[in-house]
C-alpha cells in the first residue's frame, strides 16, 4: 500500500463529497434549480472504477453524474458553473446537473431517461472495435435501469457482438423510492440478469474504493484484451434522497437504515485503513479538507461570477455546423 | 440512366460506402437477406458483415447503438424495416440523437441517417401503414427528407450520408419499384431545397413523397380542363424551403397541399401557416389541404382507398380553390 496513492484516492472521494454537500446548500439557496441528484455515499464506485481507466477510454452514465465527471478530472469550476446554468459551464449552461459532458475527458454524458444511455454505451464500444482501437467503454447506471427494455436490448447486443463495454450497475437498493425487491425479478442477484445473456458478471462491495479499483483493473484488462462485455454489480447506498426534491430518507426507508449504512462510509473506511497502517495522520486529513474546501469555494466563486447565457445563445448548437 | 427508386438508393449508399470507411449499414435483414425491400442488394457481398450488419428485432437497441457509434466518429446508416417500427426507437431518436449536440453545448454530435419506408403500401392495415413524418419534423435537431423520384432519392441520400446532423430519410414501399432518370456520374442534391416539378400559373400544388406522383397525374388531368397547375416538391420537409413555395404562391395566388398523413397537426397545417404568414396578401382563396383521413388505416380495400388521398379528391380540391375568390 502506497501512502500517496491512498491519500490521492481519498482526496478524489472527498472532492465529490464536499462538492455535493456544497451543491445541496446552493440548491437550498436557489442558486441551483431543476433536478439535482446527489451521489453522496457512492463515491467509492466513481473514484475506484475510473482510476482503472486510460484517459482515452469512454465513460457514460445516467443522470446522477457529478461524481464521474469530477473523478474523470473535469474542472470543478466548470461543473459548478453548469449547475448554476452559466455560460462558462461544461455545456454552456444548456445541460445542467443531469447532462454533464466533458468530451476532452471522454466523459460522453449524463442521460436522464432511465436505461436510455445503455444502448449508446454499446455504440461507443462498437465504434472502438470497428476502428480497431484497444479502448473500453464504461457505462454506469443504477439498478433501477436494469429491468428496462433498452438495458436488455443493449445487454443482448453487447454479448452477441462481443463489444468491449463494462456495465457498472450501482445497486443503491432503491429506484427513487421503490426497493429493488419490488422492481427486479432477480433482485437478490442483479448481476444474474447479465449472466443470462452470457455476460460475465460479478457482485462487488461498492463502498470499498480499493476493492472497486482492484476488481476494475482486472475487468478492464480482460475487456481490453478479449473485446467482450463485463457486468459489475457494485453494492452501495445513497445517503440523500433520490433528488433534492426528496427528504433524505422519506417514507420508503427509515432514518435508522440510513444511519446503519453510513457506518460503511467509503471515506471513513479508507481513512481508517490509512491511519491503521500509519500511512497518514490526522494532520494529513485536515490538510486535505482545507485543500478541497478551497477548491470547492473557488468553484462556487467561479460559477457565481460567471455570466448567464444571453438570448443570442438560445438557438446556438441546435444543429451542428460544418 | 433510368433506374428504380430502390436502385437509386442502393447506388447512393454503395458510392458513399466505397468513399468512406466510417459509413456502415445496420438494421434488420440488411445483410444476407439483402434488405427487407432489397435496397441493400449485394452489400454484404461487397462490404462484408463488418459494415453491413444484421440486427435482432430491437429498434431501440440498434438505433441507440448507432447513435453511440456516431458520437465516437462513425457514420451509421440505420435501416428501419419500416418507420412504423421506428416508434420503438423514438426515445433514442428524440432524446438522444436530436438533442446531444444542444445538451452538450456543442461538444457531441450524431451524424447518422435513419432511413426506411413510411406511409401506406397495399392493405397492410393499421400498424404497418402510417405517415409519421410530422412527428420527426416537430423535433428540433433533426433534418427530415422525403424524396419522391429516383433522382432525388439518390442525390439527397448522398447528402444525408455526408450530413453532420441526424437525418430522418423517409422512403415509401410503393415508390421502390417506380423508375426514373438519375443523373450520370457523381452528384448530390442539397438538403433544404425544394423543386418545381411542373410549372403552371393557376394554382400551386405542394406534395412530397408518394403524393407527388398523385399531384403530377392530377395536374395532367386538370390541364385538360384548362387549369394550369404548378407542382412544388419540398423534397426536404425540415428545414423546409419556404421560399420556393412562397414564390410559387405569389405567382399563382392559390395553394393546395397534398399529404398522406393524418390531418390534425399534419405537415400541411405547418406549410399553410407558413404561407399565410409570408404571403397572405397574395392569396386569392383560402388554402386547402388534402390529407389522409383521421382514422387508423383499415385493412379492407375500399376502406383503405377511402382513407388515402386520391386523384378525385385532389382534383376536387383544386377546382374548389380555383372557383372561390
Amino acid at each position: 500500500m502506497d501512502r500517496a496513492d491512498l491519500l490521492s484516492l481519498y482526496r478524489d472521494m472527498l472532492l465529490i463529497r464536499r462538492f455535493e454537500e456544497k451543491s445541496a446548500e446552493m440548491y437550498a439557496l436557489a442558486k441551483i434549480a431543476g433536478f439535482l441528484h446527489l451521489y453522496i455515499g457512492e463515491e467509492a464506485i466513481a473514484v475506484g472504477a475510473l482510476a482503472a481507466l486510460r484517459p482515452d477510454d469512454y465513460v457514460i452514465s445516467g443522470y446522477r453524474d457529478h461524481g464521474y465527471c469530477l473523478a474523470r478530472g473535469s474542472d470543478p469550476g466548470q461543473v459548478m458553473a453548469e449547475l448554476f446554468g452559466r455560460i462558462t459551464g461544461l455545456c454552456k449552461g444548456k445541460g445542467g446537473s443531469m447532462h454533464l459532458v466533458d468530451l476532452p475527458r471522454r466523459f460522453m454524458g449524463g442521460y436522464a431517461i432511465v436505461g436510455g444511455h445503455i444502448p449508446l454505451a454499446t455504440g461507443l464500444a462498437f465504434a472502438t472495435k470497428y476502428q480497431k482501437l484497444d479502448l473500453v467503454t464504461v457505462c454506469f447506471f443504477g439498478e433501477g435501469a436494469v429491468p428496462s427494455g433498452q438495458a436488455h436490448e443493449a445487454f443482448n447486443l453487447a454479448a452477441l457482438w462481443k463489444l468491449p463495454v463494462i456495465f457498472v450497475c450501482e445497486n443503491n437498493r432503491y429506484g427513487m423510492g421503490t426497493p429493488a425487491e419490488r422492481a427486479i425479478a432477480l433482485y437478490a442477484d442483479v448481476a444474474g440478469t447479465a449472466r443470462s445473456y452470457g455476460i460475465e458478471a460479478e457482485r462487488i462491495d461498492g463502498m470499498d474504493v480499493l476493492a472497486v479499483r482492484s476488481m476494475m483493473r482486472k475487468v478492464v484488462d480482460q475487456v481490453r484484451a478479449n473485446q467482450a462485455p463485463y457486468f459489475l454489480e457494485a453494492m452501495t447506498y445513497r445517503y440523500m434522497g433520490h433528488s433534492m426534491a426528496d427528504p433524505a430518507h422519506g417514507h420508503y426507508r427509515t432514518k435508522e437504515e440510513v444511519e446503519e449504512h453510513r457506518k460503511q462510509d467509503p471515506l471513513l473506511s479508507l481513512k481508517r485503513t490509512i491511519l491503521s497502517h500509519n500511512l497518514g495522520t490526522e494532520a494529513d486529513f485536515k490538510q486535505l479538507e482545507r485543500d478541497i474546501s478551497q477548491v470547492v469555494t473557488a468553484a462556487i466563486k467561479f460559477a457565481e461570477e460567471s455570466p448567464f447565457p444571453g438570448p443570442s445563445d438560445l438557438h446556438d448548437d441546435v444543429l451542428a455546423k460544418e | 440512366m433510368v433506374v428504380s427508386y430502390r436502385e437509386a438508393l442502393n447506388q447512393a449508399m454503395r458510392e458513399e460506402m466505397r468513399r468512406d470507411s466510417r459509413i456502415f449499414l445496420i438494421g434488420e435483414e440488411v445483410g444476407y437477406y439483402q434488405g427487407a425491400f432489397k435496397v441493400s442488394k449485394g452489400f454484404v457481398e461487397e462490404f462484408g458483415p463488418q459494415r453491413v450488419i444484421d440486427t435482432p428485432i430491437t429498434e431501440a437497441g440498434f438505433t441507440g447503438l448507432a447513435i453511440g457509434a456516431a458520437m465516437a466518429g462513425l457514420h451509421p446508416i440505420v435501416e428501419l424495416m419500416t418507420f412504423n417500427f421506428g416508434i420503438l426507437a423514438l426515445d433514442q431518436i428524440v432524446n438522444n440523437a436530436a438533442k446531444l449536440h444542444y445538451m452538450s453545448g456543442g461538444q457531441l454530435s450524431a451524424p447518422l441517417v435513419i432511413r426506411g419506408p413510411g406511409s401506406a403500401a397495399h392493405q397492410l392495415a393499421a400498424q404497418h401503414s402510417q405517415s409519421l413524418e410530422a412527428w420527426f419534423c416537430h423535433v428540433p435537431g433533426l433534418k427530415v427528407i422525403a424524396p419522391a423520384t429516383p433522382h432525388d432519392a439518390k442525390g439527397l441520400l448522398k447528402s444525408a450520408i455526408r450530413e453532420i446532423n441526424p437525418v430522418i430519410f423517409i422512403e415509401a414501399q410503393l415508390l421502390y419499384a417506380t423508375k426514373g432518370e438519375v443523373g450520370e456520374g457523381e452528384y448530390t442534391i442539397p438538403i433544404g431545397v425544394a423543386e418545381v416539378k411542373r410549372a403552371g400559373d393557376d394554382l400551386t400544388l405542394v406534395a412530397y413523397s408518394k403524393m407527388l406522383l398523385l399531384a403530377l397525374s392530377a395536374a395532367e388531368q386538370l390541364s385538360r380542363d384548362g387549369i394550369d397547375v404548378e407542382v412544388v416538391d419540398p423534397r426536404t420537409l425540415k428545414p423546409l424551403d419556404l421560399q420556393t413555395i412562397v414564390s410559387s404562391v405569389k405567382k399563382t395566388g392559390r395553394l393546395v397541399i397534398v399529404e398522406e398523413g393524418w390531418p390534425f397537426c399534419g405537415l400541411g397545417a405547418q406549410i399553410a401557416e407558413s404561407v399565410y404568414s409570408a404571403a397572405f396578401d397574395y392569396l386569392d382563396a383560402p388554402i386547402l389541404r388534402v390529407t389522409g383521413e383521421d382514422v387508423p388505416m383499415p385493412y379492407s380495400r375500399p376502406l383503405e382507398d377511402a382513407a388515402i388521398p386520391d386523384q378525385l379528391r385532389v382534383i376536387a380540391a383544386v377546382k374548389s380553390v380555383c372557383a372561390s375568390r
